[in-house]
């Protein structure tokens, strides 16, 4: 019996009438991912391709796998080490023992990295993942539209960007507010007009300030302290992150303390790669943080001051540092909430670029600029398209007169 | 002096922004951002009120209302501050009549489409708020300038944006108990989130 007719048969006890029509979405999500749906477009002009929402939306989710992998054994790695040094044998709590039914705590295994790993940030992604789902299908059955695959992508974008010792409870709120009141209030995937990823981070980092400001590190041992890579470069700029024994090849590889996503420059863009090769990933926007970036930290370069240290960061420790590199690829580039027009994207992507550098240079109270560059730009993406627009409508106008 | 001026008018625009920080303004602001061009229109209005008021209201402060300012007057002794609030007012509500009939004069389509919102100007808190804000502070008549033109600069850059977001939500399947103001409220909050990210500058 194939698939396909497992399917078919369980298919009328989903439409209307049948014992389960409440759960109609569900079927529906189900079918779809393995099968394309048949339907097709019958007015108007339309673009045929094989990619589906469906079918990006699974791409974006799998170019994260490089992150994730990387991320999970650089937690085990960073918790290890410090283990070795505290002169600890077992991580605490229930992780711990978990951990040791299976892999030891040495540094230097692959495996015992990889699982310690995976016991911090596979139980928050799972509760991400059920609580997320959660939301989405009971929006989707109530108001009768699709599941949707974007709150796959959500999910796994907004895990990655949590600190890998959040409370579990905490990560369930956060993924709520986001899923919610930033994406289904206005009717779902493409009615937003913020990432929702973002703004449930941003929620957390209100909410619990003392957890989430990203200047503390955030190791997954009890007691060890230290400060992040930034938090480091905002007090003492470059010497210090060399005081630290960090070198630039660190921080791109990503051997340094932070969130499972972001550490790794080089796999980010090991899986941002293949999103701009396939173009789910807007290039122009790209390219646009790029050079908003480089522009305004040379910019601050040349301004200098004597007092603040970050000032003389070099645009090359930016891009390596923090969640620079994981929001640029995955962040900014989600295709609703950034700017639709081609002109407009040099712009939004520009405007994060000069904002992430200036939050991270001028205000003292966030040391982490990228998410909340990246919602400010958000704001003002539609005011963008609607500016470009009017130009092309002014020029054409102009030509023929 | 220059940088000064600089770092106070990048203050009023962005840290404190009058209507994504204070929430000051709020019903122009929710009624009148439903397109991008009446609601850039009102932001250039409020700007224009503001930048023109503070200053008058300054001077109106230092040189009549405040503790010992009428001793040019040879009444040192005098103090008139409770007069504060109905001067303010005062000034407010002339300027914008002034404004008023000048839109209607010169631009007619932008003055039919402000409606009863262009009067309604002179309680706009936005604007009493500025005014008031300058006496507390006690900025002098070039920073009461900055300043006004600063927080009018803020406001109108909000209700563009908004305004912009609120085009784009029209495509939006937004569920029936939210529709229409609701939503603008949870607009604006979100945006305000935004905007979290100036909160903490020290200029």
């Amino acid at each position: 019996m194939s698939l396909r007719s497992i399917l078919d048969s369980m298919e009328p006890h989903f439409h209307k009438g049948g014992k389960y029509e409440n759960f109609y979405a569900l079927y529906e999500a189900a079918d779809t991912i393995f099968y394309t749906p048949g339907y097709v477009t019958k007015t108007g002009a339309h673009v045929r391709d094989g990619i589906d929402l469906k079918r990006m939306m699974i791409t974006v989710w799998l170019c994260t796998f490089p992150a994730i992998f990387f991320g999970m054994y650089n937690l085990g790695f960073q918790a290890n080490s410090a283990m070795e040094v505290m002169g600890v044998a077992q991580a605490e709590g229930w992780r711990g023992a978990l951990v040791s039914l299976i892999a030891g705590t040495d540094a230097a295994s692959i495996w015992d990295n990889l699982i310690l790993g995976a016991a911090y940030w596979l139980p928050v992604y799972l509760v991400v993942f059920a609580v997320g789902g959660f939301w989405e299908v009971l929006f989707a059955a109530v108001r009768g539209h699709e599941v949707n695959e974007g709150f796959f992508v959500t999910s796994v974008l907004f895990a990655l960007i949590l600190p890998p010792d959040v409370p579990l409870w905490q990560a369930a709120m956060g993924i709520t507010f986001g899923i919610v009141v930033g994406k289904e209030v206005f009717g779902g995937t493409g009615m937003n007009f913020l990432n929702p990823a973002l703004t449930g981070r941003a929620f957390l980092f209100f909410a619990y300030p003392a957890q989430m400001s990203g200047d503390a590190v955030w190791t997954a041992v009890d007691g060890f302290s230290g400060a992040t890579a930034l938090g480091l470069a905002n007090t003492g700029g470059v010497a210090a992150l060399a005081d630290a024994g960090i070198t630039w090849a660190d921080a791109f590889i990503g051997n340094l303390q932070g969130s499972v996503g972001e550490v790794s420059t080089l796999a980010i863009f090991a899986g941002g790669a293949v999103l701009l090769w396939t173009r789910i990933a807007a290039w122009r926007i790209v390219a646009g943080v790029m050079v908003g970036m480089i522009a305004m930290s040379l910019l601050l370069n040349l301004i200098g001051s004597d007092t603040n240290p970050l000032f003389a960061l070099p645009f090359y420790w930016h891009l390596v540092l923090g969640g620079f590199a994981f929001g640029m690829i995955f962040m900014a580039t989600d295709p609703v909430s950034a700017s639709m027009t081609n002109t407009g994207k040099w712009y939004f992507g520009a405007l994060i670029g000069l904002m992430v550098v200036l939050i991270r240079v001028l205000n003292p109270a966030f040391p982490e600029g990228m998410m909340l560059a990246i919602l400010f730009a958000n704001l003002f993406a539609p005011l963008i398209d609607y500016y470009v627009t009017e130009a092309n409508i002014k020029r054409r106008v102009a030509r023929n007169v | 002096m220059i940088e000064d001026y600089l770092s106070l008018f990048v203050k009023a625009v962005f840290v404190e922004n009058m209507a994504l920080a204070f929430f000051l303004g709020m019903c122009t602001f929710l009624a009148i951002s439903k397109k991008v061009k009446t609601a850039i229109g009102l932001g250039v209005a409020v700007i224009a009120v503001l930048t023109i008021t503070v200053p008058v209201n300054n001077l109106i402060y230092t040189y009549l209302l405040a503790d010992g300012a009428l001793a040019w007057a040879g009444m040192p002794d005098v103090n008139l501050s409770f007069l504060g609030l109905i001067s303010y007012i005062g000034v407010i509500a002339a300027i914008v009549q002034i404004m008023e009939m000048l839109l209607d004069k010169y631009m007619p389509a932008l003055y039919n489409a402000l409606g009863v919102f262009l009067p309604l100007i002179t309680v706009n808190c936005a604007i009493m708020g500025a005014a008031l804000f300058m006496v507390e502070r006690d900025y002098s008549f070039g920073e009461s300038v900055v300043y006004g033109m600063g927080a009018g600069v803020g406001w109108a850059l909000a209700i563009a944006t908004l305004a912009g977001i609120r085009e784009k939500l029209k495509y939006s399947d937004v569920p029936a108990g939210l529709r229409g103001l609701g939503i603008t409220f949870v607009t604006v909050g979100l945006m305000s989130l935004g905007f979290m990210s100036f909160s903490g500058i020290q200029l």
